[in-house]
């Protein structure tokens, strides 16, 4: 089984007020110290950004800072959607020690394995 | 208007806020391509990326957006030519993972390059830029002839 993986999870956010999320691209990378993630929320600054480990499961929510606009949209491509994505968690991984940060639109999440997994045997009892 | 359509990954198309349904007409468009359109498609894919654009015109401005993700600012290139603006650069991909093992690799590097004609004249030499949260916002102002103007009709009863 692969570790990080994402999970098949549609967004529940907000029960009351329908919200759309879209998920970002991610690229995630894996050395022998840990795993980086990245991923594209443009648009979306330090405020906006919420990141919550729960369990086994990582969340991230990039809130967009929408710009008021005056004028009349030509032509629009941007999805105005905020983002979300869920990703569970390599066991492996210390969870106290996940750290990101976000510049110019590009979320780095940066999770070490824990100093003590190793890989373990288990005796079958008969 | 002859901009560049935004090429979509077909990978992507699954889960960027569509439905089952859209997806199951997409797997039906794939399976009617042409070669042809397979080839423009691969060759896309070499070339690099083409990021989402938006285009805004209030009185006085034309006002373009462009998501550039984890691009430099140096590494935009921004020019201003008989109507048309066109963005290009490189976002590079970082080679200190280059040993480590990929789980998903779904963001896109290289090089890009949009153009887009602006449908009325601007003063090419106010032209403002600014890059923020991995979003470029360009202000075209608009010469004092293409904005608009209040004109008082009289009517004779």
């Amino acid at each position: 089984m692969k570790a990080t993986l994402q999970k098949e999870q549609p967004s529940t956010g907000n029960q009351n007020q329908r919200q759309e999320f879209v998920a970002p691209p991610v690229n995630i990378f894996e050395t022998k110290d840990g795993y980086v993630l990245e991923a594209e929320m443009p648009g979306v600054n330090k405020q906006g950004l919420e990141i919550t480990l729960e369990g086994n499961e990582v969340t991230i929510v990039g809130r967009r800072s929408n710009e008021p606009w005056s004028g009349e949209p030509l032509f629009r491509e941007c999805q105005r959607a905020d983002l979300r994505r869920v990703f569970e968690l390599d066991p492996a991984i210390d969870t106290a020690k996940v750290a990101s940060k976000i510049d110019q639109g590009i979320l780095t999440l940066t999770l070490p394995k824990s100093e003590r997994v190793k890989p373990r045997k288990i005796t079958v009892n008969d | 208007m002859n901009y560049l359509t935004r090429w979509q990954r077909p990978e992507l198309s699954g889960w960027q806020g569509v439905g089952p349904l859209t997806d199951l007409r997409d797997e039906i468009d794939r399976l009617f391509e042409s070669p042809l359109a397979e080839l423009t498609r691969t060759s896309q894919l070499l070339s690099g990326w083409t990021p989402a654009v938006d285009l805004f015109e209030d009185k006085d401005n034309f006002i373009l957006r462009a998501e550039l993700p984890g691009m430099k600012k140096d590494d935009i290139e921004l020019s201003f030519h008989d109507g048309s603006l066109s963005i290009s650069g490189e976002r590079k991909a970082e080679d200190k993972f280059q040993d480590a093992e990929v789980y998903r690799a779904e963001r896109f590097f290289g090089r890009f390059q949009r153009t887009i004609t602006v449908p009325a004249p601007v003063s090419a030499d106010k032209i403002k830029a600014q890059f923020k949260d991995g979003i470029l916002t360009v202000t075209l102002p608009k010469t004092e002839e293409a904005k608009p103007k209040h004109i008082e009709v009289k009517v004779a009863d």
